[in-house]
């Protein structure tokens, strides 16, 4: 198996302070702003973007994690039971704008997961989504509002975001099988 | 027409022999037993390598002939048991009518008289309709062809009724044999109480209730001086009532049957309807306890308590499934195993299984005396099988031994001097 | 939480492991919350067809059974009957077989008779929950008492668990002795002795016969449900003897752990197996055992028909 390092840890960094000035720039401000982090990579992207945020702006934007196992669509084509993992997600969602924070997106079929789970919660005024990678193949019409790097990949081609809070290391790698 | 059956083992513990002979049957009876026998114009059959016994007598099966004809009939439950190596089985009176009266008597007789492969000894009831109320017509009943009294599947519930019928029993030498059942302990029961009753959340049958029918039956024996016989023998307490009776010089006999000497309570577990039976499958403890009585000789015989039910009565949930399993056919590897084991010699075993039911229930059988019924059974100690729905010739295949494998099967049954039953 | 849930059935707590029981408790933790959701329904199960056969009546684990089904967005089918339909001249089996042609993937049976769920399970492709059955096996209620203690104490092993009241005909009890002696706690049950299991049959709990004994320094207090009669005779003198020797009350309590957990399977006699003075007690979570009890069967409804099944 290759491996070809798309992103350094400060290339991630880079990627997410722009992220974060692209937020508060696009939604004038950081209120009414929400982060929902989509387990697992989303989580510590969604956290790193709550800091800077806080740094630029400083104010804690309240943050969530959605766990999107439920609502998959390829549940029963799992070989066993998916973990089921908990989804926290401490505030009233209406009327907020809700930024959905993943590592990579690629057939959207998670982001379309996460915005059926999100509608169980209430009534957002605006739903966004922001991703670090884009690899493309999507398979349905759906599209980032903000995104890292986007990356032409091939089928065999797989794109792995290595965090430092799961992985001790931040690092974006193209894995080629 | 005769048999010669040469160069055998023949075992006959009627007569403390356990040699290689040859033995002659003619005229239904045996004819010559001794070391090459001529037997001129006689069949001959090879016997090396087999052993030869007294044909196998079961003391204690349900044929469910009349009335309950959907789970065995007279004609397959003697062929399982000629399968099995029996050549004669003693049924018990709980048909449909019960054999209460002579007129079953005779109907059981007739009907083995043209359809059975064993010799049948009907064993009538105790008491109308099995009511515990009303003593049968034993006169009546012995006349007809009764051999021995039991009210079996139930106890008599009442120790006086009892006592009437050990005593008048004596009118007509008629062996009683109890169904040894404390039914106010044992009511609403299915399982053994303790291991399996608590593991399946069953109401348990304890140990205790049959020792307490156990040992009435042995005060109303020594009170009378009539003889009692014990069916189907499952507990530790049980065996040593009836140790020390007989060390009292009371006239008890006992049997029990292969599944309470070869499984415990365990086999229940998992809710499997084949393995319940009445009195329940107990604990390894009671086990060993059987397995020494059948050679200290606290027990006198084995007898399977063949008990067919259809999947009518066993495919449904446990606590409405029928009690009884079948046992004709496995009984004797079952005991085998015990040998194989050095649990008891080839000619107990044989006792157990022949001479001893013959003399309990005073029949013809269980020696191979010259002049003795032509009743024999060839056993190959070596045979290898393993007991299928398939080859189960019995209508019922409620048994919990079905995909054992098992050593030791009969490879010929000869009723009268008539083969009716060969693997050979 | 690793994914080592590998039962087909949840028959008995016997036949589960203690991966999976708490493999399940954990997956309910995770899943409770979806039943505080403004929409508390996740589409999970869509398509899955669930049958609720109850052949004895039962109102509190039968709703609670079809809450779990339709926050998962499977489908229930519900059937009652008095026994079996074997008077009606069908066995159970072709019931049975009828409702897995119509396209059930999972039976959850509540039976009179011991055992009936695991024939079930013999004889019939699709998955089966015992909800209770004769006197052997409640695993669901004992499922969300594990959680419920789970919850409170952080852990399910070193504790002293004290079961009070009719011992020997409660499927309630036999399932809990099981349990928690599984997962590494002690269990003591108490009550009148006619209602007692004798040792051997006492599934390794330790029979006492002075209430005070079982209540000593007790981490977890679980009262039973009081049942005069059993198999048509009095197996108690009177309700009123019951209350005033194995009735639990403030005074009785003390001599528990101070942070113990006083719990009940429901519905509760008050007066009779608890004190009135005990409905607002800061140790009683039987509210919580009820909302548990919903997760739990969420959970295992999940860890059934989730994935191949």
């Amino acid at each position: 198996m290759e491996e070809k390092v798309l992103m350094s840890g400060s290339e991630i960094d880079r990627a997410l302070t722009r992220i974060a000035h692209q937020i508060l720039e696009r939604n004038r401000g950081s209120k009414n702003i929400a982060l929902i982090g989509i387990r697992t990579g989303g989580v510590p992207l969604a956290e790193r973007l709550q800091h800077k945020i806080r740094e630029i702006e400083g104010v804690k934007v309240p943050l969530g994690i959605l766990d999107i196992s439920l609502y998959r669509d390829d549940w029963s084509l799992a070989s066993s039971q998916p973990e089921v993992r908990s989804t926290e997600i401490p505030f009233p969602v209406d009327n907020l704008v809700i930024v959905l924070v993943d590592d990579v997106i690629f057939t959207g079929r998670t982001v379309r997961a996460a915005l059926d789970a999100l509608v169980d919660f209430g009534r957002p005024k605006k739903v966004e989504l922001a991703v670090l990678v884009d690899r493309g193949h999507r398979e349905l019409p759906i599209e980032p509002t903000y995104c890292g790097l986007t990356v032409t990949t091939l089928p065999n081609e797989h794109v792995t975001v290595r965090l430092k809070e799961i992985s001790g290391v931040d690092q974006v790698v193209l894995e080629r099988r | 027409m005769s048999l010669l059956l040469q160069g055998g083992r023949v075992i006959d513990p009627s007569q403390g022999i356990d040699a290689v002979l040859d033995i002659l049957i003619e005229n239904g009876q045996v004819k010559a037993l001794g070391e090459r026998l001529s037997g001129q114009g006689a069949r001959k059959i090879d016997c090396h390598g087999l052993i030869i016994t007294p044909g196998l007598i079961d003391m204690h099966v349900h044929l469910r002939e009349p009335g309950e004809e959907w789970k065995e009939t007279i004609a397959t439950g003697t062929l399982a048991a000629a399968a099995g190596g029996f050549t004669a089985v003693a049924c018990m009176p709980n048909t449909q009518p019960p054999n209460d009266n002579a007129e079953v008597t005779r109907f059981i007789l007739k009907k083995a008289s043209q359809e059975a492969f064993t010799r049948v000894y009907p064993i009538a009831c105790i008491t109308k309709g099995q009511k515990g109320t009303q003593l049968t017509e034993f006169g009546d009943l012995k006349r007809a062809g009764a051999v021995a009294l039991s009210d079996d599947g139930r106890p008599v519930p009442d120790a006086f009724m009892m006592r009437l019928a050990l005593e008048y029993a004596k009118n007509f030498g008629l062996p009683v044999i109890s169904h040894a059942e404390e039914l106010s302990l044992s009511q609403g029961g299915h399982v053994n109480e303790g291991l399996a009753s608590a593991t399946l959340g069953l109401k348990g049958i304890p140990a205790e209730g049959e020792a307490i029918a156990v040992f009435r039956e042995i005060m109303l024996a020594k009170l009378t001086d009539a003889p009692v016989h014990i069916a189907h023998v499952s507990t530790k307490v049980a065996v040593e009532i009836i140790r020390w009776a007989k060390k009292q010089g009371i006239p008890v006999t006992a049997e029990t049957a292969p599944h309470y000497f070869t499984l415990t309570e365990e086999a229940a577990l998992g809710y499997n309807t084949y393995a319940k039976v009445n009195p329940p499958l107990r604990s390894a403890e009671d086990r060993e306890a059987i397995c020494q009585a059948l050679s200290d000789g606290t027990i006198d015989a084995i007898a399977t308590d063949h008990a067919p039910h259809s999947d009518l009565e066993k495919f449904i949930e446990f606590e409405q499934a029928a009690f009884g399993l079948v046992g004709l056919e496995t009984a004797l590897a079952l005991a085998l195993r015990l040998v194989n084991q050095g649990l008891l010699s080839l000619s107990r075993a044989i006792a157990l299984l022949s001479t001893n039911p013959a003399r309990i229930l005073k029949i013809a059988g269980g020696s191979l005396r010259v002049g003795s019924p032509g009743d024999v059974t060839v056993i190959d100690l070596e045979k290898k099988w393993v007991p299928r729905k398939e080859n189960l010739h019995s209508q019922g295949k409620n048994s919990p031994f079905l995909g054992w494998e098992l050593q030791g099967q009969a490879v010929m049954t000869i009723v009268e001097g008539k083969i009716t039953f060969s693997r050979m | 939480m690793n994914a080592s849930f590998t039962a087909n059935h949840i028959l008995d707590i016997a036949s589960l492991s203690e991966e999976d029981i708490f493999y399940i408790l954990k997956l309910a933790l995770n899943l409770k919350e979806i039943l505080h959701r403004p929409i508390p329904k996740v589409p999970t199960l869509r398509g899955k067809l669930v049958a609720l056969m109850f052949f004895e009546a039962s109102t509190r684990t039968r709703l609670s059974f079809e809450r779990a089904a339709k926050s998962l967005s499977a489908d229930t089918l519900s059937f009652t009957a008095r026994m079996s339909s074997v008077e009606k001249g069908e066995t159970l089996l072709d019931t049975i077989l009828n409702l897995e042609s119509m396209g059930v993937d999972l039976f959850i049976i509540r039976h009179a008779m011991a055992g009936t769920p695991h024939f079930v399970a013999k004889h019939s492709r699709a998955r089966v929950i015992n909800a209770g059955d004769g006197f052997h096996a409640h695993p669901t209620q004992a499922l969300l008492d594990m959680l419920t203690v789970y919850q409170k104490k952080k852990t399910l092993s070193g504790l002293k668990i004290a079961i009070i009241g009719d011992i020997k005909h409660s499927r309630v009890a036999h399932s809990n002795i099981v349990g928690f002696r599984k997962m590494g706690s002690e269990v003591y049950v108490a009550g009148p002795a006619t209602m007692l299991p004798l040792e051997r049959e006492a599934l390794g709990a330790r029979v006492c016969y002075r209430i005070e004994t079982a209540l000593d320094q007790a981490d977890v207090v679980m009262a039973l449900r009081v049942q005069k009669e059993r198999h048509g005779r009095a197996l108690l003198p009177s309700v009123r003897e019951y209350a005033q020797e194995f009735g639990l009350n403030l005074k009785r309590l003390e001599l528990a752990q101070k942070d113990c957990l006083l719990m009940h399977p429901g519905p509760v006699n008050w007066g009779v197996e608890l004190a009135p003075e005990l409905q607002n007690d800061p140790r009683n979570v039987i509210l919580e055992q009820v909302e548990n009890g919903v997760a739990v069967r969420m959970a295992l409804l999940v860890a059934l028909l989730g994935g191949n099944a």
